[in-house]
């Protein structure tokens, strides 16, 4: 294979994993900022995300197939229940912890990643579920360059989210009492903002995105683990700390960024894919020395 | 005493032991433009707290227009009617100028957030007005068009000052608390003050409670004026009782900093 072709195929996957990435690093740096939480549990979110997404698709495939109108449909249903959780796991085990020291709500937020993947690791026996779909293998061919039609509705599917996450941001109350809780909880509470809803909006809509991007992995991948929160959780924490954590579309440009230096790192000669998460940790490292407020975070300043 | 509309009645506020409001009674007129002043510590910005249900008071009764606000939470309070600015600006950063004074109107927008979420056509509407209103506030406040969508820290301190008033004046207040308006402006924009602060009392028929050091522009705007030194409402009176009042004047000269040089 030419260069070129290696690249663009790279690319591709890069797009899928970066896609990934940053609907997982959304949630983290939406959360981290209302309430500076380094939510951990994030990534097993994630994982449960994609277990109830096919659970769903279980329940919803006699009607509407598994195609991926059903897995459209079953990844809304896995992001409504999910968002649910996320809303109840903050009101029972962070809400009380909000005045507590910084590192009682870390160490809760620890608990609560132990709880959910020793829950679904009870409930499935520690197995791999295969998550079982009729998506095609078809795709287009752009000269040597293959494409699957999955890959890219993945990708569409991940950046419509994003746009509508942006619209809701930006051209919203919510949104807007979102980012104002973000920098000032007093002065919204002064403005008539209730904090503690707009908190629990937010954990609603950041970890529905996480149970999006779920059922999207279990269904391109095609199975599911009690454990595979994890990695991904560290790696969108990853990505939001190199978009610049807190940042809305940090956490997009740092997914993004994460899943293309993945696949392109194991393409270097030397550096096969067992490296990959090797490089991904040492871009977070330099991320930290270099630039410690993320390319598009801004320094916390005291203004009179 | 019924018809005020805003009344506080006995308030007593302690932290551990240390009483810092003791049976505060006062109130503000319908429309009424209130100066409360008292030297440092006073604890003048803790009853602006209680106020707003920062502080919940051990003690006492506050009423607006006739609705108790003592056991709200701050969010209700505002909703009830009550705003406030700070002395230290407190604007949203990296927000814009219209989106700090549309995020002052959250309390009175009846779309939820489900709505907000999926886009409904009756949350676009809703979006639009309160556009509408944020301008309205912008524009009366006087801070122009081309000001709008600049990042609201980068106005310049005079303009940043009154992008704070229009945000209160958002929520749609009964009553506006201003803490120090004043503080910072030079003599040019402390008159525009006073003719702004007239037109919120005039114009939008909004209450005005303010404190402020700066005892000319205190003496010039209030119809009414209250006097706090140490946790206990000394003095309640007009401009002239109160320049004449021996109790006040024995607080401020008993004062040594340079804020003493009470202007009788």
């Amino acid at each position: 294979m030419s260069l070129s072709v290696i690249i663009a195929h790279q690319l591709v996957n890069g797009l899928v994993l970066g896609s990934f990435y940053a609907l997982v690093a959304l949630g983290y740096t939406m959360i981290f900022g209302v309430i500076k939480l380094l939510n951990f549990a994030h990534g097993d979110l994630y994982m449960v995300g994609g277990f109830v997404g096919f659970l769903a698709l279980s329940a919803i495939s006699g009607v509407v197939g598994s195609g991926w109108g059903g897995i459209f449909l079953a990844m809304l249903l896995s992001m409504i229940g999910v968002g649910c959780l996320g809303v109840l796991i903050e009101r029972i085990a962070y809400h009380p912890m909000l005045h507590a020291p910084r590192l009682s709500i870390l160490i809760t937020a620890l608990a609560v990643s132990l709880v959910l993947q020793n829950a679904v690791l009870a409930l499935t026996g520690g197995q791999y579920t295969a998550f079982h779909t009729d998506l095609g293998f078809g795709g287009i061919h752009l000269g040597p360059i293959f494409i699957s039609y999955n890959q890219m509705v993945l990708v569409a599917t991940a950046a419509g989210l994003m746009v509508a996450l942006e619209f809701f941001v930006t051209h919203t109350q919510y949104g807007r009492a979102m980012r104002a809780v973000a920098i000032d909880h007093d002065m919204c509470r002064l403005m008539g903002i209730d904090v503690s809803a707009i908190i629990g909006v937010t954990f609603f809509v950041g970890t529905a995105l996480a149970a999006a991007a779920g059922t999207m992995a279990g269904a391109y991948y095609g199975s599911l683990w009690y454990f595979m929160g994890f990695l991904i959780g560290l790696k969108a924490f990853t990505a939001a700390v190199i978009g610049g954590i807190g940042s809305i579309p940090g956490a997009m440009l740092g997914g993004l960024i994460l899943g293309l230096l993945e696949s392109f790192g194991t393409q270097i000669p030397g550096i096969g894919s067992a490296w990959k998460d090797v490089f991904a940790f040492a871009v977070l490292i330099l991320v930290l020395v270099l630039k410690p407020t993320g390319l598009l975070g801004k320094s916390e300043q005291e203004r009179m | 005493m019924s018809e005020n509309l805003l009344q506080l009645r006995g308030i007593g506020l302690a932290f551990a032991g240390h009483t810092v409001l003791q049976n505060v009674d006062f109130h503000v007129a319908p429309k009424a433009i209130v100066s409360l002043i008292g030297p440092n510590g006073a604890g003048k910005t803790s009853l602006f707290n209680c106020i707003t249900g920062f502080y919940r008071p051990q003690r006492g009764s506050i009423v607006l227009d006739g609705a108790a606000m003592h056991a709200l939470k701050p969010h209700a309070v505002t909703a009830a009617g009550i705003a406030r600015t700070f002395q230290n600006l407190r604007l949203f950063r990296e927000m814009t100028v219209l989106e700090n004074v549309m995020s002052g109107m959250h309390c009175r927008t009846r779309s939820g957030a489900i709505g907000a979420i999926l886009g409904l056509p009756s949350q676009r509407a809703e979006e639009r007005e309160i556009a509408a209103r944020a301008e309205e506030c912008l524009r009366f406040v006087g801070l122009e068009e081309a000001l709008w969508q600049r990042d609201a820290t980068t106005l310049a301190y005079g303009h940043q000052r009154r992008l704070e008033i229009a945000r209160a004046l958002a929520t749609r207040p009964k009553l506006l608390l201003l803490d120090e308006p004043a503080a910072g402006l030079n003599a040019g924009e402390k008159q525009d003050l006073i003719v702004l602060i007239r037109r919120i009392r005039d114009e939008a028929g909004i209450g005005v409670l303010l404190i402020e050091h700066d005892t000319g522009l205190v003496m010039q705007i209030s119809e009414r004026i209250s006097v706090l030194d140490h946790g206990v409402m000394i003095a309640e009176g007009s401009v002239a009782e109160i320049q004449s009042n021996p109790r006040v004047i024995e607080a401020y000269l008993g004062q040594d900093d340079g804020e003493a040089d009470f202007d009788l």
